[in-house]
């Protein structure tokens, strides 16, 4: 699967472009403006994350089709320090930036599938997908 | 970029025009806060109504301006916010809780002057509201 966008984030407009792009895309892709706006709040919260706890990090968007479905794919990636107990971070409030704590919690409940990787000291990736009825 | 801030009588009223940064949003922050004493505002607008995505940090600053605001002697209104907004927010789990809202500008100004009248009646000083 290539990656059609990819958005480095070193810095906090990269957050916004991130986020836009992502819009963007899910326009093209004939998702709802609600969905749009869903899918770009999701890609704002991982993309502040990459640049609160990593500093340094890159942002991919694709578009995939599965059958009848179609989807927007994000993957945040960085080789930050990773992330020492995943469970916990996907805890709502649980945060060790001082943050309100809703990063990666809240993105889940925005996308349909969400998926975390991380290895203490490697770095992280976060893979997010948001699907539409290519009918509908 | 920098967000225009308009002295309307007793209120400030910011009008996002863009998307805004995390700096670009602090430094709303600072300039808010500073003006309210500057210019003694009783009430403070945030229009939002430009913003197509609300995030954490983007609640967390707006309820910092409203709660400094307040300690500065000014109530604070958001208006503007958009349906698929206000929808991506509630699934974020970010709810503005204990900030005051309304649906435009012409409802945010009506609703601060019942909140400085309400103030002026009672006098100064009150938090224990919201």
């Amino acid at each position: 699967m290539a990656d059609d966008l990819l958005i480095p984030i070193t810095a906090d407009v990269d957050v916004v472009t991130a986020r836009q792009r992502g819009r963007d895309l899910a326009a093209e892709a004939g998702f709802s403006s609600g969905d749009q706006t869903v899918i770009a709040a999701a890609i704002s919260e991982i993309a502040r994350n990459i640049l609160m706890y990593a500093k340094r990090g890159e942002i991919a968007l694709s578009v995939v089709a599965n059958g009848d479905r179609q989807g927007v794919v994000v993957v945040a990636r960085d080789q930050g320090p990773g992330i020492r107990d995943v469970p916990r971070a996907m805890q709502d409030g649980y945060s060790t930036s001082g943050g309100l704590g809703l990063g990666l919690p809240g993105a889940r409940r925005l996308m349909d599938d969400f998926d975390v990787v991380s290895d203490a000291g490697k770095g992280t990736t976060v893979t997010m997908k948001k699907w539409r009825r290519m009918n509908a | 970029m920098e967000v225009p801030i308009l002295k309307q009588g007793h209120y400030l009223i910011a009008s996002i025009q863009s998307a805004l940064t995390d700096a670009d949003l602090s430094q709303l922050r600072e300039a808010l806060i500073e003006r309210v004493g500057r210019f003694r505002a009783r009430g403070v607008i945030v229009d939002v109504t430009a913003l197509d995505v609300m995030d954490s940090f983007a609640v967390r600053t707006l309820r910092d301006i409203a709660h400094m605001a307040r300690l500065r002697g000014a109530e604070t209104v958001i208006v503007g916010i958009q349906p698929e907004v206000a929808f991506a927010m509630v699934q974020l789990g970010l709810t503005l809780k204990g900030v005051s809202t309304a649906l435009d500008l012409e409802e945010g100004l009506a609703f601060l002057n019942v909140q400085t009248q309400l103030r002026i009646d009672r006098g100064p000083g009150r938090l224990d509201r919201g």
